[in-house]
Protein backbone atom coordinates (compact mmCIF):
# COMPACT_ATOMS: atom_id res chain seq x y z
CA UNK A 1 0.00 0.00 0.00
CA UNK A 2 2.14 3.10 -1.32
CA UNK A 3 0.97 6.25 -0.58
CA UNK A 4 1.50 9.16 -3.73
CA UNK A 5 0.70 8.95 -7.35
CA UNK A 6 -0.28 6.19 -8.49
CA UNK A 7 -3.17 4.01 -9.96
CA UNK A 8 -5.33 4.13 -6.95
CA UNK A 9 -5.82 8.18 -6.19
CA UNK A 10 -9.09 8.31 -7.54
CA UNK A 11 -9.84 4.96 -6.22
CA UNK A 12 -12.86 6.16 -3.82
CA UNK A 13 -14.22 8.50 -6.71
CA UNK A 14 -13.43 5.69 -9.75
CA UNK A 15 -15.79 3.03 -8.01
CA UNK A 16 -18.36 5.13 -6.67
CA UNK A 17 -19.36 7.05 -9.37
CA UNK A 18 -16.53 6.59 -12.32
CA UNK A 19 -18.28 3.36 -13.05
CA UNK A 20 -14.93 1.03 -12.03
CA UNK A 21 -16.39 -2.24 -11.89
CA UNK A 22 -15.45 -3.92 -7.86
CA UNK A 23 -15.24 -7.28 -8.98
CA UNK A 24 -12.05 -6.61 -10.29
CA UNK A 25 -10.39 -5.12 -7.35
CA UNK A 26 -7.05 -6.66 -5.81
CA UNK A 27 -6.99 -7.08 -1.68
CA UNK A 28 -4.43 -3.92 -1.71
CA UNK A 29 -7.26 -2.01 -3.93
CA UNK A 30 -9.70 -2.69 -1.70
CA UNK A 31 -7.30 -1.86 1.24
CA UNK A 32 -7.04 1.46 -0.13
CA UNK A 33 -10.53 2.18 -0.71
CA UNK A 34 -12.17 1.28 2.56
CA UNK A 35 -9.24 3.55 3.74
CA UNK A 36 -10.24 6.40 1.70
CA UNK A 37 -13.87 5.54 2.08
CA UNK A 38 -13.60 5.16 5.99
CA UNK A 39 -12.08 8.58 5.64
CA UNK A 40 -14.50 10.29 4.08
CA UNK A 41 -17.33 9.15 6.30
CA UNK A 42 -18.22 7.05 2.83
CA UNK A 43 -18.28 3.68 4.36
CA UNK A 44 -22.01 2.64 4.83
CA UNK A 45 -22.94 4.67 1.50
CA UNK A 46 -20.30 2.98 -0.29
CA UNK A 47 -21.38 -0.23 1.05
CA UNK A 48 -25.35 0.26 0.13
CA UNK A 49 -23.59 2.10 -4.14
CA UNK A 50 -22.06 -1.66 -3.80
CA UNK A 51 -24.72 -3.87 -2.99
CA UNK A 52 -27.22 -1.96 -5.28
CA UNK A 53 -25.09 -3.31 -8.15
CA UNK A 54 -25.00 -6.48 -7.22
CA UNK A 55 -20.87 -6.36 -6.06
CA UNK A 56 -20.94 -6.50 -2.17
CA UNK A 57 -22.24 -10.19 -2.03
CA UNK A 58 -19.21 -10.89 -4.15
CA UNK A 59 -16.26 -9.07 -2.56
CA UNK A 60 -14.04 -10.35 -0.88
CA UNK A 61 -14.41 -11.83 3.08
CA UNK A 62 -13.10 -9.47 4.64
CA UNK A 63 -13.92 -6.47 2.46
CA UNK A 64 -16.97 -7.55 2.57
CA UNK A 65 -17.06 -8.03 6.00
CA UNK A 66 -16.06 -4.62 7.25
CA UNK A 67 -19.26 -2.82 4.80
CA UNK A 68 -21.37 -4.69 6.82
CA UNK A 69 -20.32 -3.59 9.51
CA UNK A 70 -20.31 -0.34 8.14
CA UNK A 71 -23.96 -0.48 7.70
CA UNK A 72 -25.19 -2.05 10.80
CA UNK A 73 -23.31 0.62 12.52
CA UNK A 74 -25.93 3.28 10.43
CA UNK A 75 -28.55 1.52 11.34
CA UNK A 76 -28.07 1.39 14.96
CA UNK A 77 -27.38 4.66 14.87
CA UNK A 78 -30.64 6.00 13.01
CA UNK A 79 -32.31 3.54 15.71
CA UNK A 80 -30.83 5.66 18.37
CA UNK A 81 -31.41 8.66 16.84
CA UNK A 82 -34.84 8.68 16.32
CA UNK A 83 -35.55 7.45 20.03
CA UNK A 84 -33.17 10.60 20.92
CA UNK A 85 -35.46 12.88 18.70
CA UNK A 86 -38.31 11.62 20.90
CA UNK A 87 -36.46 12.57 23.73
CA UNK A 88 -35.78 16.29 22.28
CA UNK A 89 -39.46 16.31 21.52
CA UNK A 90 -40.99 15.38 24.73
CA UNK A 91 -38.64 18.13 26.19
CA UNK A 92 -39.97 21.13 24.52
CA UNK A 93 -43.71 19.83 24.02
CA UNK A 94 -44.53 23.10 25.75
CA UNK A 95 -42.25 25.39 24.31
CA UNK A 96 -44.97 27.73 22.48
CA UNK A 97 -42.36 27.42 18.52
CA UNK A 98 -41.56 26.17 16.24
CA UNK A 99 -38.61 24.10 16.07
CA UNK A 100 -36.87 22.48 12.63
CA UNK A 101 -34.26 19.67 12.45
CA UNK A 102 -31.61 20.99 10.35
CA UNK A 103 -29.31 18.48 8.32
CA UNK A 104 -28.69 14.64 8.91
CA UNK A 105 -31.56 14.93 11.61
CA UNK A 106 -33.86 16.08 9.49
CA UNK A 107 -32.76 13.24 6.53
CA UNK A 108 -33.62 10.93 9.04
CA UNK A 109 -36.81 11.97 10.55
CA UNK A 110 -38.59 12.36 6.73
CA UNK A 111 -37.08 9.77 5.40
CA UNK A 112 -35.33 11.23 2.89
CA UNK A 113 -32.93 9.44 0.41
CA UNK A 114 -30.06 11.63 1.71
CA UNK A 115 -30.52 9.24 5.24
CA UNK A 116 -29.36 6.17 3.43
CA UNK A 117 -25.96 5.25 5.07
CA UNK A 118 -25.63 8.79 6.58
CA UNK A 119 -24.35 8.82 10.24
CA UNK A 120 -24.26 12.44 12.46
CA UNK A 121 -22.19 13.43 15.48
CA UNK A 122 -25.09 15.34 16.93
CA UNK A 123 -28.60 17.05 16.48
CA UNK A 124 -28.68 20.27 14.58
CA UNK A 125 -32.23 22.24 15.94
CA UNK A 126 -33.55 25.68 14.84
CA UNK A 127 -36.18 28.59 16.40
CA UNK A 128 -35.93 31.87 16.10
CA UNK A 129 -33.83 34.26 18.61
CA UNK A 130 -36.49 35.32 20.74
CA UNK A 131 -36.95 31.86 21.22
CA UNK A 132 -33.47 30.30 22.16
CA UNK A 133 -33.35 31.18 25.69
CA UNK A 134 -36.71 29.35 26.21
CA UNK A 135 -35.44 26.25 24.34
CA UNK A 136 -32.36 26.04 26.40
CA UNK A 137 -33.65 26.21 29.17
CA UNK A 138 -36.54 23.99 28.52
CA UNK A 139 -33.42 21.72 27.50
CA UNK A 140 -31.81 22.28 30.35
CA UNK A 141 -34.56 20.73 32.11
CA UNK A 142 -34.15 17.57 30.53
CA UNK A 143 -30.49 17.33 30.94
CA UNK A 144 -28.91 19.05 28.25
CA UNK A 145 -26.19 21.27 29.51
CA UNK A 146 -23.89 24.00 27.71
CA UNK A 147 -20.27 22.79 27.79
CA UNK A 148 -18.89 25.75 27.90
CA UNK A 149 -17.25 27.43 30.48
CA UNK A 150 -15.42 30.36 29.08
CA UNK A 151 -17.16 33.42 29.06
CA UNK A 152 -15.65 34.66 26.14
CA UNK A 153 -16.53 31.89 24.19
CA UNK A 154 -20.08 31.87 25.13
CA UNK A 155 -20.38 35.71 24.12
CA UNK A 156 -18.77 34.87 20.66
CA UNK A 157 -21.40 32.13 19.93
CA UNK A 158 -24.47 34.20 21.36
CA UNK A 159 -23.38 37.38 19.93
CA UNK A 160 -22.05 36.52 16.85
CA UNK A 161 -22.79 33.25 15.51
CA UNK A 162 -25.78 31.86 14.35
CA UNK A 163 -25.81 29.07 17.05
CA UNK A 164 -25.36 29.28 20.82
CA UNK A 165 -22.47 26.21 21.97
CA UNK A 166 -23.22 22.91 21.90
CA UNK A 167 -25.43 21.29 24.63
CA UNK A 168 -24.54 18.06 25.98
CA UNK A 169 -27.00 15.17 27.53
CA UNK A 170 -25.77 14.86 31.01
CA UNK A 171 -26.47 10.84 30.66
CA UNK A 172 -26.18 9.55 27.43
CA UNK A 173 -23.81 12.41 26.32
CA UNK A 174 -25.82 13.47 23.09
CA UNK A 175 -25.35 16.67 21.32
CA UNK A 176 -27.73 19.14 20.44
CA UNK A 177 -26.48 22.47 18.17
CA UNK A 178 -29.33 24.84 18.68
CA UNK A 179 -29.27 27.16 15.69
CA UNK A 180 -31.11 30.63 15.02
CA UNK A 181 -30.07 30.69 11.33
CA UNK A 182 -27.93 28.75 9.01
CA UNK A 183 -24.97 30.87 8.42
CA UNK A 184 -23.35 33.16 10.82
CA UNK A 185 -25.07 36.92 10.45
CA UNK A 186 -21.50 38.39 10.58
CA UNK A 187 -21.06 36.07 7.07
CA UNK A 188 -20.38 36.98 3.91
CA UNK A 189 -23.55 35.05 3.31
CA UNK A 190 -25.44 35.99 6.50
CA UNK A 191 -29.35 34.41 5.84
CA UNK A 192 -32.34 35.48 8.02
CA UNK A 193 -33.80 32.73 10.10
CA UNK A 194 -36.86 34.29 10.01
CA UNK A 195 -37.27 33.71 6.16
CA UNK A 196 -36.41 29.77 6.26
CA UNK A 197 -38.67 28.81 9.28
CA UNK A 198 -41.66 31.10 7.50
CA UNK A 199 -40.92 28.84 4.20
CA UNK A 200 -40.48 25.52 6.73
CA UNK A 201 -42.66 22.14 6.24
CA UNK A 202 -43.96 20.17 8.71
CA UNK A 203 -42.25 16.57 9.09
CA UNK A 204 -45.37 14.88 9.75
CA UNK A 205 -48.38 16.76 9.00
CA UNK A 206 -49.59 15.57 12.43
CA UNK A 207 -47.26 17.71 14.72
CA UNK A 208 -46.62 20.94 13.06
CA UNK A 209 -43.91 21.52 15.83
CA UNK A 210 -41.50 19.56 14.21
CA UNK A 211 -40.94 21.16 11.00
CA UNK A 212 -37.77 20.95 8.15
CA UNK A 213 -36.52 23.71 5.68
CA UNK A 214 -38.41 23.67 2.94
CA UNK A 215 -36.67 21.16 0.07
CA UNK A 216 -35.06 24.39 -1.79
CA UNK A 217 -33.69 26.01 1.26
CA UNK A 218 -32.23 22.46 2.33
CA UNK A 219 -30.22 22.11 -1.12
CA UNK A 220 -29.17 25.66 -0.35
CA UNK A 221 -28.04 24.79 3.22
CA UNK A 222 -26.08 21.69 2.40
CA UNK A 223 -24.24 24.22 0.03
CA UNK A 224 -23.61 27.03 1.76
CA UNK A 225 -22.62 24.75 5.19
CA UNK A 226 -20.29 23.16 2.89
CA UNK A 227 -18.41 25.78 2.25
CA UNK A 228 -18.45 27.90 5.28
CA UNK A 229 -17.56 25.52 7.90
CA UNK A 230 -14.07 25.34 6.48
CA UNK A 231 -13.53 21.68 7.93
CA UNK A 232 -13.59 19.09 4.87
CA UNK A 233 -13.60 15.48 6.30
CA UNK A 234 -16.68 15.46 5.55
CA UNK A 235 -17.35 17.24 2.43
CA UNK A 236 -17.70 14.51 0.04
CA UNK A 237 -20.17 13.04 2.00
CA UNK A 238 -21.61 16.48 2.52
CA UNK A 239 -21.74 16.84 -1.56
CA UNK A 240 -23.10 13.61 -2.08
CA UNK A 241 -26.45 14.63 0.51
CA UNK A 242 -26.82 17.60 -1.53
CA UNK A 243 -26.96 15.82 -4.91
CA UNK A 244 -28.99 12.75 -3.27
CA UNK A 245 -31.55 15.89 -1.71
CA UNK A 246 -31.49 17.32 -5.58
CA UNK A 247 -32.25 13.85 -7.56
CA UNK A 248 -35.07 13.60 -5.19
CA UNK A 249 -36.71 16.92 -5.01
CA UNK A 250 -36.61 17.17 -8.95
CA UNK A 251 -38.49 14.73 -8.75
CA UNK A 252 -40.98 15.94 -6.03
CA UNK A 253 -41.08 19.29 -6.27
CA UNK A 254 -42.31 21.14 -9.76
CA UNK A 255 -40.39 23.79 -11.10
CA UNK A 256 -37.46 22.95 -8.50
CA UNK A 257 -34.70 24.40 -10.56
CA UNK A 258 -36.88 27.64 -11.17
CA UNK A 259 -37.24 27.86 -7.35
CA UNK A 260 -33.59 26.68 -6.22
CA UNK A 261 -32.21 30.02 -8.44
CA UNK A 262 -34.82 32.19 -7.32
CA UNK A 263 -34.54 31.20 -4.01
CA UNK A 264 -30.28 31.37 -4.25
CA UNK A 265 -30.76 34.80 -5.79
CA UNK A 266 -33.22 35.85 -2.85
CA UNK A 267 -31.16 34.74 -0.04
CA UNK A 268 -27.71 35.88 -1.86
CA UNK A 269 -26.68 32.23 -1.40
CA UNK A 270 -25.28 31.92 -6.03
CA UNK A 271 -21.89 31.20 -4.69
CA UNK A 272 -21.69 28.36 -3.16
CA UNK A 273 -24.39 27.12 -4.80
CA UNK A 274 -22.38 27.49 -8.16
CA UNK A 275 -19.31 25.75 -5.88
CA UNK A 276 -21.32 23.19 -4.96
CA UNK A 277 -23.04 22.43 -8.77
CA UNK A 278 -19.56 22.51 -10.23
CA UNK A 279 -18.42 19.77 -8.09
CA UNK A 280 -21.15 17.77 -8.51
CA UNK A 281 -21.26 17.57 -11.80
CA UNK A 282 -17.37 17.24 -11.98
CA UNK A 283 -17.75 14.07 -9.72
CA UNK A 284 -21.09 12.57 -10.09
CA UNK A 285 -22.28 13.19 -13.57
CA UNK A 286 -24.46 15.96 -15.22
CA UNK A 287 -27.27 17.15 -12.82
CA UNK A 288 -28.39 20.93 -14.57
CA UNK A 289 -31.22 20.92 -17.40
CA UNK A 290 -29.75 22.34 -20.65
CA UNK A 291 -32.68 24.78 -20.22
CA UNK A 292 -31.30 26.13 -16.72
CA UNK A 293 -27.65 25.70 -17.90
CA UNK A 294 -26.84 29.90 -18.85
CA UNK A 295 -29.36 30.71 -15.12
CA UNK A 296 -26.38 28.35 -13.58
CA UNK A 297 -23.61 29.63 -15.00
CA UNK A 298 -24.29 33.03 -14.33
CA UNK A 299 -24.35 31.83 -10.39
CA UNK A 300 -20.59 31.80 -11.26
CA UNK A 301 -18.28 34.32 -9.02
CA UNK A 302 -15.79 36.60 -11.35
CA UNK A 303 -13.36 34.16 -13.57
CA UNK A 304 -10.35 34.47 -10.87
CA UNK A 305 -12.30 33.41 -7.93
CA UNK A 306 -14.05 30.86 -9.87
CA UNK A 307 -11.19 29.35 -11.10
CA UNK A 308 -8.61 29.56 -7.86
CA UNK A 309 -12.15 28.63 -5.83
CA UNK A 310 -12.77 25.16 -7.79
CA UNK A 311 -9.00 24.35 -8.07
CA UNK A 312 -8.76 24.59 -4.32
CA UNK A 313 -12.57 22.56 -3.82
CA UNK A 314 -11.08 19.85 -6.01
CA UNK A 315 -8.13 19.18 -3.68
CA UNK A 316 -9.90 19.53 -0.43
CA UNK A 317 -12.72 17.23 -1.16
CA UNK A 318 -10.18 14.46 -2.11
CA UNK A 319 -10.53 11.81 0.36
CA UNK A 320 -7.97 12.65 3.44
CA UNK A 321 -6.53 9.60 2.73
CA UNK A 322 -2.54 8.69 2.10
CA UNK A 323 -3.35 6.59 -0.94
CA UNK A 324 -6.09 9.34 -2.26
CA UNK A 325 -3.38 12.32 -2.15
CA UNK A 326 -2.00 13.58 -5.30
CA UNK A 327 -0.56 16.90 -3.97
CA UNK A 328 -2.00 20.31 -2.60
CA UNK A 329 -4.34 18.85 -0.18
CA UNK A 330 -3.03 19.99 2.83
CA UNK A 331 -2.35 23.51 1.22
CA UNK A 332 -6.24 23.65 -0.05
CA UNK A 333 -7.28 22.32 3.22
CA UNK A 334 -5.15 25.50 4.79
CA UNK A 335 -6.51 28.15 2.13
CA UNK A 336 -10.33 26.91 2.68
CA UNK A 337 -9.96 27.19 6.04
CA UNK A 338 -8.64 30.52 6.25
CA UNK A 339 -11.43 31.55 3.72
CA UNK A 340 -14.19 30.18 6.19
CA UNK A 341 -13.38 32.35 8.58
CA UNK A 342 -12.42 35.27 6.98
CA UNK A 343 -16.19 34.59 5.24
CA UNK A 344 -17.83 34.05 8.77
CA UNK A 345 -16.90 37.40 10.59
CA UNK A 346 -15.23 40.76 8.77
CA UNK A 347 -11.78 41.58 9.68
CA UNK A 348 -12.18 44.33 12.49
CA UNK A 349 -13.79 41.41 14.07
CA UNK A 350 -11.71 38.08 13.53
CA UNK A 351 -8.23 40.02 14.12
CA UNK A 352 -9.02 41.07 17.99
CA UNK A 353 -10.93 37.75 18.29
CA UNK A 354 -7.84 35.70 16.80
CA UNK A 355 -5.59 37.61 18.97
CA UNK A 356 -7.92 36.76 21.91
CA UNK A 357 -7.75 32.71 20.80
CA UNK A 358 -4.20 33.29 20.81
CA UNK A 359 -3.99 34.82 23.92
CA UNK A 360 -6.18 32.16 25.55
CA UNK A 361 -3.80 29.02 24.08
CA UNK A 362 -0.59 30.80 25.46
CA UNK A 363 -2.23 31.72 28.80
CA UNK A 364 -4.89 29.30 29.62
CA UNK A 365 -5.43 30.70 33.41
CA UNK A 366 -6.57 33.72 31.75
CA UNK A 367 -9.23 32.21 30.31
CA UNK A 368 -12.09 34.01 31.65
CA UNK A 369 -10.79 37.48 31.67
CA UNK A 370 -11.33 38.83 28.49
CA UNK A 371 -8.46 40.80 27.28
CA UNK A 372 -9.67 42.95 24.29
CA UNK A 373 -12.58 44.89 25.50
CA UNK B 1 7.12 6.69 25.18
CA UNK B 2 9.77 4.32 25.89
CA UNK B 3 10.61 2.24 23.45
CA UNK B 4 10.51 -0.62 25.61
CA UNK B 5 7.15 -0.38 25.56
CA UNK B 6 6.44 -0.74 22.23
CA UNK B 7 5.36 -4.30 22.17
CA UNK B 8 2.44 -4.45 24.89
CA UNK B 9 1.55 -0.93 22.98
CA UNK B 10 1.58 -3.17 19.80
CA UNK B 11 -0.47 -5.91 21.01
CA UNK B 12 -3.17 -3.35 22.62
CA UNK B 13 -3.55 -1.47 19.70
CA UNK B 14 -3.87 -4.96 17.50
CA UNK B 15 -6.46 -5.99 20.33
CA UNK B 16 -8.69 -2.08 19.76
CA UNK B 17 -8.37 -2.50 15.88
CA UNK B 18 -10.22 -6.15 16.56
CA UNK B 19 -12.56 -4.46 18.94
CA UNK B 20 -13.30 -1.88 16.73
CA UNK B 21 -13.50 -3.74 13.71
CA UNK B 22 -14.11 -6.84 13.54
CA UNK B 23 -17.84 -6.62 13.77
CA UNK B 24 -18.48 -10.15 12.05
CA UNK B 25 -18.03 -11.60 15.28
CA UNK B 26 -19.45 -10.73 18.99
CA UNK B 27 -16.45 -10.22 20.19
CA UNK B 28 -15.97 -11.27 24.00
CA UNK B 29 -12.98 -10.15 26.61
CA UNK B 30 -12.14 -13.49 27.83
CA UNK B 31 -9.11 -16.20 27.22
CA UNK B 32 -10.46 -19.15 25.55
CA UNK B 33 -8.66 -22.98 25.13
CA UNK B 34 -10.01 -26.04 23.15
CA UNK B 35 -9.38 -29.74 23.87
CA UNK B 36 -10.94 -32.70 21.24
CA UNK B 37 -13.17 -29.40 19.82
CA UNK B 38 -14.71 -28.02 22.23
CA UNK B 39 -14.15 -24.83 24.17
CA UNK B 40 -14.22 -23.43 27.56
CA UNK B 41 -14.46 -19.64 27.29
CA UNK B 42 -12.95 -17.57 30.37
CA UNK B 43 -14.47 -14.38 30.49
CA UNK B 44 -12.59 -12.07 33.84
CA UNK B 45 -11.83 -8.47 34.21
CA UNK B 46 -8.65 -7.53 34.20
CA UNK B 47 -6.68 -9.28 37.36
CA UNK B 48 -8.22 -11.85 38.02
CA UNK B 49 -5.82 -14.53 37.12
CA UNK B 50 -7.18 -15.58 33.69
CA UNK B 51 -3.95 -14.97 31.87
CA UNK B 52 -2.09 -17.31 34.53
CA UNK B 53 -4.71 -19.87 34.58
CA UNK B 54 -4.96 -19.87 30.43
CA UNK B 55 -0.94 -19.73 30.21
CA UNK B 56 -0.57 -23.15 32.82
CA UNK B 57 -3.79 -24.61 30.64
CA UNK B 58 -2.09 -24.73 27.41
CA UNK B 59 0.96 -26.31 28.70
CA UNK B 60 -1.74 -29.09 29.79
CA UNK B 61 -3.08 -30.64 27.03
CA UNK B 62 -5.57 -27.44 25.73
CA UNK B 63 -5.12 -25.50 22.81
CA UNK B 64 -4.97 -21.82 23.03
CA UNK B 65 -7.42 -20.16 20.89
CA UNK B 66 -7.07 -16.78 22.48
CA UNK B 67 -5.53 -15.14 25.73
CA UNK B 68 -7.80 -11.95 25.38
CA UNK B 69 -10.66 -11.89 22.56
CA UNK B 70 -13.32 -14.75 22.37
CA UNK B 71 -14.14 -13.99 18.52
CA UNK B 72 -17.82 -15.72 18.52
CA UNK B 73 -19.28 -16.04 15.00
CA UNK B 74 -22.77 -14.34 14.20
CA UNK B 75 -23.55 -17.53 11.04
CA UNK B 76 -22.53 -19.88 12.53
CA UNK B 77 -23.47 -19.58 16.55
CA UNK B 78 -21.62 -21.68 18.67
CA UNK B 79 -18.22 -21.63 17.01
CA UNK B 80 -15.06 -19.74 18.19
CA UNK B 81 -12.07 -18.72 16.30
CA UNK B 82 -8.91 -18.27 17.24
CA UNK B 83 -6.75 -15.28 17.72
CA UNK B 84 -3.81 -16.93 18.61
CA UNK B 85 -0.45 -14.73 19.75
CA UNK B 86 2.33 -14.64 22.50
CA UNK B 87 0.25 -14.59 25.64
CA UNK B 88 0.08 -11.38 27.96
CA UNK B 89 1.45 -11.62 31.41
CA UNK B 90 1.35 -9.22 34.02
CA UNK B 91 3.44 -8.66 37.40
CA UNK B 92 3.68 -11.51 39.97
CA UNK B 93 1.98 -14.34 36.72
CA UNK B 94 5.31 -13.37 35.12
CA UNK B 95 7.30 -15.30 37.51
CA UNK B 96 4.71 -18.27 38.20
CA UNK B 97 4.77 -19.42 34.41
CA UNK B 98 8.83 -18.68 34.45
CA UNK B 99 8.95 -21.22 37.55
CA UNK B 100 6.46 -23.40 36.56
CA UNK B 101 7.24 -23.48 32.68
CA UNK B 102 11.30 -23.13 32.65
CA UNK B 103 11.28 -24.25 29.08
CA UNK B 104 8.84 -21.82 28.01
CA UNK B 105 10.19 -18.76 26.03
CA UNK B 106 9.67 -15.47 26.82
CA UNK B 107 10.17 -11.77 25.43
CA UNK B 108 11.95 -8.96 27.41
CA UNK B 109 9.87 -7.56 30.23
CA UNK B 110 8.43 -4.40 29.82
CA UNK B 111 8.73 -2.08 33.16
CA UNK B 112 6.16 0.73 34.55
CA UNK B 113 3.69 0.35 31.74
CA UNK B 114 0.46 1.24 32.96
CA UNK B 115 -0.25 -2.13 33.71
CA UNK B 116 2.76 -3.04 35.28
CA UNK B 117 5.07 -5.50 34.15
CA UNK B 118 4.11 -6.94 30.94
CA UNK B 119 5.68 -10.02 29.24
CA UNK B 120 4.87 -12.28 26.21
CA UNK B 121 4.93 -16.00 26.36
CA UNK B 122 5.18 -17.67 23.14
CA UNK B 123 2.68 -20.18 22.12
CA UNK B 124 3.92 -23.61 21.20
CA UNK B 125 4.01 -23.94 16.83
CA UNK B 126 1.69 -26.77 17.03
CA UNK B 127 -1.28 -24.29 18.65
CA UNK B 128 0.04 -21.53 16.04
CA UNK B 129 -0.11 -23.71 13.17
CA UNK B 130 -3.89 -24.75 13.86
CA UNK B 131 -4.86 -21.18 13.89
CA UNK B 132 -7.26 -21.23 11.75
CA UNK B 133 -9.14 -24.24 13.08
CA UNK B 134 -12.44 -22.76 15.36
CA UNK B 135 -14.01 -24.96 17.81
CA UNK B 136 -17.67 -25.03 19.52
CA UNK B 137 -18.27 -23.55 22.77
CA UNK B 138 -18.96 -25.73 25.52
CA UNK B 139 -18.26 -24.05 29.08
CA UNK B 140 -18.23 -20.44 30.45
CA UNK B 141 -15.82 -20.72 33.56
CA UNK B 142 -15.18 -16.95 35.10
CA UNK B 143 -12.13 -17.59 36.98
CA UNK B 144 -11.03 -15.76 40.14
CA UNK B 145 -7.79 -16.51 42.04
CA UNK B 146 -7.62 -16.39 45.22
CA UNK B 147 -5.03 -17.57 47.93
CA UNK B 148 -5.18 -19.91 49.63
CA UNK B 149 -8.45 -21.18 48.08
CA UNK B 150 -9.07 -25.15 46.46
CA UNK B 151 -9.75 -25.60 43.26
CA UNK B 152 -13.46 -25.28 42.72
CA UNK B 153 -16.36 -25.08 40.43
CA UNK B 154 -19.71 -23.68 41.15
CA UNK B 155 -22.58 -23.81 39.06
CA UNK B 156 -23.47 -20.00 37.72
CA UNK B 157 -27.28 -19.96 36.29
CA UNK B 158 -27.28 -19.22 32.40
CA UNK B 159 -28.95 -16.00 32.59
CA UNK B 160 -26.50 -14.55 35.18
CA UNK B 161 -23.76 -16.05 33.42
CA UNK B 162 -24.99 -13.83 30.21
CA UNK B 163 -25.59 -11.20 31.97
CA UNK B 164 -21.68 -11.27 32.73
CA UNK B 165 -20.92 -12.11 28.85
CA UNK B 166 -22.62 -9.28 27.86
CA UNK B 167 -20.72 -6.87 29.97
CA UNK B 168 -17.78 -8.54 28.52
CA UNK B 169 -18.79 -7.87 25.19
CA UNK B 170 -16.43 -5.07 23.19
CA UNK B 171 -18.98 -4.57 20.32
CA UNK B 172 -22.53 -5.10 22.60
CA UNK B 173 -23.80 -1.71 21.53
CA UNK B 174 -22.92 -2.67 18.18
CA UNK B 175 -25.06 -5.64 17.29
CA UNK B 176 -27.89 -4.53 19.21
CA UNK B 177 -30.35 -7.09 19.23
CA UNK B 178 -28.57 -9.54 16.77
CA UNK B 179 -26.19 -9.69 20.09
CA UNK B 180 -28.64 -10.34 23.13
CA UNK B 181 -29.87 -13.27 20.19
CA UNK B 182 -26.49 -14.09 20.23
CA UNK B 183 -25.57 -14.38 23.44
CA UNK B 184 -28.40 -16.41 24.62
CA UNK B 185 -27.98 -18.96 22.35
CA UNK B 186 -23.92 -19.18 23.17
CA UNK B 187 -25.06 -19.33 26.74
CA UNK B 188 -27.90 -21.80 25.61
CA UNK B 189 -25.07 -24.62 24.25
CA UNK B 190 -22.94 -23.85 27.70
CA UNK B 191 -22.48 -25.19 31.40
CA UNK B 192 -21.85 -22.13 33.21
CA UNK B 193 -18.96 -22.09 36.01
CA UNK B 194 -17.38 -19.79 38.85
CA UNK B 195 -13.93 -20.89 39.56
CA UNK B 196 -11.57 -20.21 42.12
CA UNK B 197 -8.31 -21.51 42.71
CA UNK B 198 -4.89 -20.36 43.73
CA UNK B 199 -2.67 -24.00 42.47
CA UNK B 200 -2.31 -24.17 38.75
CA UNK B 201 -1.54 -28.04 39.54
CA UNK B 202 -4.80 -28.35 41.25
CA UNK B 203 -6.83 -26.23 38.30
CA UNK B 204 -5.10 -28.22 35.17
CA UNK B 205 -6.86 -31.52 37.45
CA UNK B 206 -10.32 -29.71 37.24
CA UNK B 207 -10.34 -28.80 33.95
CA UNK B 208 -8.86 -32.12 32.98
CA UNK B 209 -11.99 -33.95 34.47
CA UNK B 210 -14.52 -30.54 32.89
CA UNK B 211 -16.56 -33.11 30.09
CA UNK B 212 -17.38 -35.38 33.35
CA UNK B 213 -18.69 -33.04 35.85
CA UNK B 214 -22.51 -33.63 36.03
CA UNK B 215 -24.83 -30.67 34.28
Amino acid sequence: MMAGPCARNGLLEDVAWGGRDAAGLSLDEWADLLGQARSAMMLARLASMLDRNERLSIAPERPKAYLTAAMEAVAGQHVRLKWEIEQIQAALRYVDSPVLLLKGGAYVAAGLPAAAGRTMSDIDLMVRPDRIGEVETALFRAGWLSQERDAYNQRYYRQWMHEIPPLTHVKRGTVIDLHHTITAPTSSFAVDGAKLIAASRPIDAADPQWRMLQPVDMVLHSAVHLFQEGEFDHGLRDLLDMDWLLQHFVVTEPGFWVQLLARAAELRLQVPLHHALHHIERLFGKRVPDVHRAAVAALAPPWPQRALMAWLLTRALRPHHPSAAQGGEEFARTMLYLRSHWLRMPLHLLVPHLVRKAWMRHFPETRDEPVVR
Amino acid sequence: MPVEHAFPLLEWSMNWCVAMHAHQYLLLHSAVIERNGQAVVMPAPPGSGKSTLCAGLIHAGWRLVSDEMALLDRAQVGTVWPLCRPVSLKNASIDVLRARQPEARFNSESINTNKGRVSHMRVDPSHVARMDEPAQVRWVVFPRWTPGAPAALRRRSRADSMVELAHNAFNYGHLGAAGFEQLVDVVGRCDCYDFTYSSLDEAVDVFDRLPQVLT
